[in-house]
């Protein structure tokens, strides 16, 4: 009563497949570094908050302090992340997929 | 044809009976008396466009797929809307516009965690559960495990989650109307409940999603035009409206109340700065850590907005949507900026408090100042849409709750484990979503009612904090590690859940009858020195001190009472709903040790109860969720 597993395709050779790999090194390196960076990067914001409130007292522009900008770069960075992703992942990752998909289709998968 | 015709029926008397319900029971809210008329007829517009949109899309509903997926075919733009609607509560919306009000910049970093939650959303969750996964949360925990045991503790997750959030919504949204409009509590629970049955049962997913996206624009539009009535005056220069805002005697008031006794050697310019400075909300430095922990992983643990990734075609369609989403939700997180800071110099912190104490009337005041004041009728007709937008938002979120909730029940539990091994038929499936939808949306009110004045922060927290420790271990590991298995599957979700919900119970959150009884006599022996303070200033020759004393004095009549009711309340109890008398940890939200608990927990079940055929089908999940083979690629262009 398990899910039957789709044996109209050879999932091991798709494994096997060095294109698979490559696409799966690429991806594994660029998406766990961006997360672990992102992740980083938010908590430094309460963290500087409790810890280093003296930093964020300092007024860069008016009455415009450092804190209030850290908090507004968070911002900036999340977008940044979405689009460097998006970024790649259209015009790298989903042409390397498609083209192993393509060939499981063509091989009557 | 006839059915057609029964449903058009049915939808014009749920239309109806809101209206009759609406009608004698309102009394006094924010709106007055006399332009309660006007929040009935835009908010009278916004069904009537969402009714419509509901019955057009019933037309549509034939398959299984198409109520709980809308068949796959809404496209990336489309459900990044969608999402920013699901995720857009009213908590959101009044909430983090209401604590800028109140507590300035903490207000405002408090905003960053729930944006910052979608990139894990979009690198690690989205695109795989679309290309393996079809309806529900469940289905991708069942593909390689044992769908029996994945699938009723997979639903059973959702459903705990769900019934948290829903119930969070519906506590806070009844709270929220009565002080807007003066609707009756009760009421209000009973329309926001009928009017989401109606749209989700008539028209599911495709319903949903465009009651989700209407809201989503509505929302947007009435924050960008009160951005542009704040901001506008400053020329759109960012240092000039904040240094108008750390100027103002309202906000610097604020701020030297909020610090008492230490900010007595301040100047008025110091106590202005401080409000751009953290500090006045959060206190410890562990309880927003762990609070940032529970949204950011949490958030990819929502059952309702992972649901949505299977609303979409493609991966690639996925992935658009949540930039569109992360575009809306962290623009919208933007303006509540000017909101809350607008509102803090223009309608007053103090006057924002008197409404509603948690700060949630910043913008709606805001709204009405702008337009021109309480007794004008664009300030009015400013209110009254502000206040229909916020029902609107919590109609349409609580219709994606409870789809999330309802396809568990019927499409996990009904139709994966009870009738498993049978076949079930497409009109069954849509029968057995829909009767789950009833049955759902009949105890989200009954329990909306139940729960009136119940915590709505910790609601929240609880739901985010076990999506965090149970659901987001699981869809991850399942996902992304060989060994994964239904052992550490069940194990996970049921230490996430536990620990989460366990952790709260025994958490500062709850009413501890000792430390609240004290707490309301110390306000009891202050009264006398209050009381000759404001005798004091009363007998001021300025007719502004004695006019702020009368102010005072009311407020603290106000205080007192609540004091007084509260040592009443407590009388002859010690401990607290759990039998403590004091609280066991000193964690506010415990994602810091519960969310580490729920990987712990799936890691180390795994490891003790191999299971070769999940470690067998890994290549499988492994390939598909990374290339969309077996994926319909019919609309990928």
């Amino acid at each position: 009563m398990f899910v039957k597993s789709d044996q109209t395709v050879d999932w091991d050779a798709v494994i096997a497949d060095p294109r698979f790999q490559a696409l799966h090194k690429k991806k594994t390196a660029f998406l766990w570094g961006l997360m672990a960076f992102s992740v980083a990067y938010y908590f430094l914001l309460p963290i500087g908050a409790a810890f280093f409130q003296d930093v964020f007292k300092v007024q860069v522009w008016g009455p415009i302090n450092v804190g209030l900008l850290f908090a507004l770069s968070e911002f900036a960075v999340a977008w940044g992340v979405a689009i460097y992703y998006s970024r790649r992942a259209n015009a790298e990752f989903d042409r390397m997929a498609a083209e192993i998909a393509d060939d499981v289709a063509r091989q009557g998968g | 044809m006839r059915q057609i015709q029964s449903k058009r029926v049915a939808l014009l008397g749920l239309a109806g009976a809101i209206g009759l319900a609406a009608g004698p029971a309102f009394a006094q809210g924010a709106v007055s008396a006399e332009y309660q008329w006007l929040t009935f007829t835009v908010f009278a517009a916004i069904i009537c466009l969402t009714m419509y949109v509901t019955f057009v899309a019933a037309k549509r509903v034939k398959s299984a797929s198409d109520f709980y997926t809308a068949g796959g075919g809404i496209s990336g733009l489309q459900n990044g809307w969608a999402i920013a609607g699901d995720y857009l509560s009213a908590a959101s919306f009044l909430g983090i516009a209401g604590l800028i009000s109140q507590y300035g910049y903490d207000g405002f970093m408090y905003s960053v965690g729930w944006l910052m939650a979608y990139i894990t959303v979009l690198l690690l969750i989205a695109e795989p559960c679309r290309n393996i996964g079809k309806y529900t949360l469940a289905d991708i925990l069942a593909y390689r495990n044992d769908p029996r045991k994945t699938r009723i503790v997979g639903a059973l997750s959702v459903i705990t989650v769900s019934t948290f959030y829903l119930t969070a919504q519906m506590v806070g949204g009844g709270v929220l109307v009565k002080t807007l409009v003066g609707i009756d509590y009760e009421v209000s629970v009973i329309a926001v409940g009928v009017l989401m049955l109606g749209y989700v049962l008539f028209g599911g997913m495709v319903a949903t999603t465009w009651v989700q996206i209407i809201k989503a624009i509505l929302l947007v539009t009435a924050s960008v035009v009160l951005v542009m009535l704040v901001w506008t005056p400053y020329g759109f220069s960012l240092p000039a409206f904040l240094t108008d805002v750390v100027g103002d005697s309202k906000v610097q008031a604020r701020v030297a109340a909020l610090l008492g006794d230490a900010s007595t050697n301040m100047t008025a310019a110091e106590l202005g700065q401080r409000f751009l400075e953290p500090g006045l909300y959060f206190k410890a430095p562990i309880d927003q850590i762990s609070l940032g922990l529970a949204l950011v992983f949490g958030t990819a643990g929502l059952p309702h907005i992972l649901m949505r990734f299977f609303t979409v075609p493609t991966a690639q369609q996925a992935r658009k949507s949540v930039v569109w989403a992360m575009a809306i939700i962290g623009g919208f997180y933007v303006l509540t900026l000017f909101l809350g800071f607008g509102a803090a110099r223009f309608v007053g912190p103090a006057e924002i408090a008197a409404v509603d104490a948690g700060g949630n009337m910043a913008a709606p005041l805001l709204a009405q100042h702008l337009g021109g004041g309480a007794d004008s009728f664009l300030g009015n007709f400013m209110l009254a849409f502000v206040s229909a937008v916020a029902f609107a938002t919590i109609v349409a979120v609580v219709a994606g709750l409870v789809l999330a909730a309802s396809s568990a029940l019927a499409h996990d539990l009904y139709v994966g484990v009870f009738r498993a091994g049978e076949t079930v038929t497409p009109q069954e499936q849509v029968k057995a979503a829909r009767v789950a939808t009833v049955i759902v949306g009949a105890m989200s009110i009954m329990i909306g009612i139940a729960a009136k004045g119940q915590n709505v922060a910790v609601l929240v927290g609880l739901a985010f904090a076990v999506a965090a420790s149970a659901n987001f271990p699981c869809v991850l590991l399942t996902l992304y590690w060989k060994r994964c298995n239904t052992a550490g599957i069940m194990a996970g979700m049921l230490i996430g859940t536990l620990s989460a919900v366990g952790l709260t119970l025994v958490s500062p959150n709850l009413t501890y009858p000792i430390a609240a009884t004290e707490a309301a006599q110390k306000v009891l022996a202050g009264e006398p020195a209050k009381r000759a303070a404001i005798a004091l200033a009363s007998a001021s020759s300025d007719p502004a001190v004695v006019a702020k004393a009368g102010k005072d004095a009311a407020a603290l009549d106000k205080v007192i009472d609540k004091a007084r009711a509260d040592i009443e309340k407590h009388a002859g109890q010690r401990t607290s709903f759990m039998g403590l008398e004091k609280p066991l940890i000193a964690l506010k939200n415990p994602g810091i040790i519960s969310i580490p608990l729920g990987f712990l927990s799936v890691l180390l079940f795994s490891l003790l109860f191999r299971d070769r055929r999940a470690e067998a089908m890994w290549n499988e999940v492994y390939a598909r969720q990374n290339t969309g083979i077996l994926v319909s690629k019919s609309s990928s262009h």
